[in-house]
């Protein structure tokens, strides 16, 4: 492999060193991150992703709030506060919140398991590419840490009115956003990339 | 670390931007577009059209700034009582009723956020286009956080549905969202799409061209 590495943000030609564990190299002339070393990050990723997959099927199938008001108590899960928008006729909302709370961090969990358990196992998938930058391009995407803050916010906003109960999927779905950060943060694209370029070579 | 004075552009190499790795283009065909060997993304030595896509996504979503920020995003009924609220008259009403974080976090993240972000790759695309060379180390860094920060805008769009979803449950008020939340929906993810567009070594082509 080539040291030689143009930065993402600059297009400066920098000759990479070698990094020590845990290291970075930055840009010289921007000041970007061009390459960070992370330690054991396909298994590190691989373990994260697989206990998002259970949290997000918890958070799918439990209630997330229940709302109090007298002796009277209604309960909502996710996926039903999703579906009543829909039936109130707020198609558009509706389908925001589906795609980015439900729908694009699912993907980003089923490609990512569909990445990193071939890699990890040493066996190999068709369309692997596509996948992983499917995967890159959803990131943004994935909205759940800011939903969050908006179920904190209309918590504050319906405290009045109403006792609020958080329900087993709020929790889920806190811890969630933990795990699917923690993964983020301990992917290294580079080591993934050169991974499922190997096989590519013998072809 | 070597810093070599030269860009992969100068030097005739394109960083794939997909899976960053350095490629030298082959000559190709008619018709033919060069691909990355390594991940198979199109590669292009900057973003493709990244100044007009930008400048369009900029453009659409100014536009609808305008009623995401007049019409009111929610309408909530009490015992026979009507009251629209705009995302400043909900931030005023925080406000007024002492919750001052929560007024804050809307704030930053509805009207602050927003709007700067617009500001923002309105000058960087000037700044280019007019080829300054005016602190580009600076401005590559505003541009990494305007990307970053951009998403955390969503966040009174999601407010709203939690809402309407909760109380239309609840007896004792409902909450509908008004014309403005959809509006301002729309504004967040065009924006997102407009920082996505902008290509951050435009700002330094410009310092190259003195260079030469």
């Amino acid at each position: 492999m080539s040291a030689l590495l143009a930065c993402h943000e600059c297009d400066l030609l920098t000759q990479l060193p070698p990094l020590p564990p845990r290291g970075a190299a930055y840009c010289p002339r921007c000041g970007s991150v061009l390459v960070r070393s992370k330690p054991n990050s396909i298994e590190r990723s691989l373990a994260l992703t697989l206990a998002s997959l259970i949290l997000f099927a918890v958070a799918i199938s439990f209630p997330f709030l229940a709302m109090k008001t007298g002796g009277f108590e209604q309960q909502s899960n996710l996926v039903t506060g999703v579906w009543l928008l829909y039936a109130q006729d707020m198609t558009g909302m509706a389908t925001v919140v589906f795609l980015t709370c439900l729908l694009f961090p699912l993907l980003q969990i089923s490609t990512l398991l569909y990445i990193l358990l071939p890699i990890y196992l040493k066996y190999r998938v068709p369309h692997a590419m596509q996948t992983f930058r499917f995967a890159i391009k959803l990131q943004p995407w994935c909205m759940m840490e800011v939903f969050m803050l908006g179920i904190l916010v209309s918590l504050v906003k319906l405290a009045k009115l109403a006792e609020i109960v958080p329900g087993m999927s709020l929790w889920a779905f806190a811890l969630l956003i933990i795990t699917s950060a923690a993964q983020v943060t301990v992917l290294n694209p580079h080591e993934v990339w050169e991974a499922l370029e190997v096989p590519n070579d013998s072809d | 670390m070597t810093p070599i004075e030269m860009t992969a552009k100068g030097a005739g190499m394109i960083s794939c931007n997909s899976c960053h790795m350095l490629c030298r283009p082959q000559p190709l065909k008619n018709n033919q577009k060069p691909f990355c060997p390594r991940c198979g993304a199109a590669l292009h030595s900057r973003k493709k059209n990244s100044l007009s896509r930008c400048w369009a996504l900029v453009i659409a979503s100014s536009i609808l700034m305008i009623p995401a920020q007049i019409l009111p995003i929610t309408i909530t009924s009490a015992l026979g009582h009507t009251q629209a609220d705009t995302i400043v008259s909900g931030v005023i009403y925080f406000m007024h009723t002492g919750m001052w974080p929560i007024a804050l976090v809307i704030f930053v993240a509805s009207v602050f956020v927003p709007f700067s972000k617009l500001l923002i790759l309105t000058l960087l695309m000037l700044s280019v286009q007019l080829r300054w060379r005016w602190r580009p180390r600076d401005r590559t860094l505003i541009y990494r956080v305007t990307e970053i920060v951009g998403r955390w805008s969503m966040v009174d769009v999601y407010v709203v549905t939690i809402l309407v979803a909760l109380v239309k449950l609840g007896a004792v008020a409902t909450i509908d969202a008004g014309p403005g939340a959809a509006y301002f929906a729309g504004v967040v993810i065009l924006t997102m799409f407009a920082a996505e567009k902008f290509d951050p070594r435009l700002i330094w082509d410009a310092m190259e061209d003195v260079n030469e």
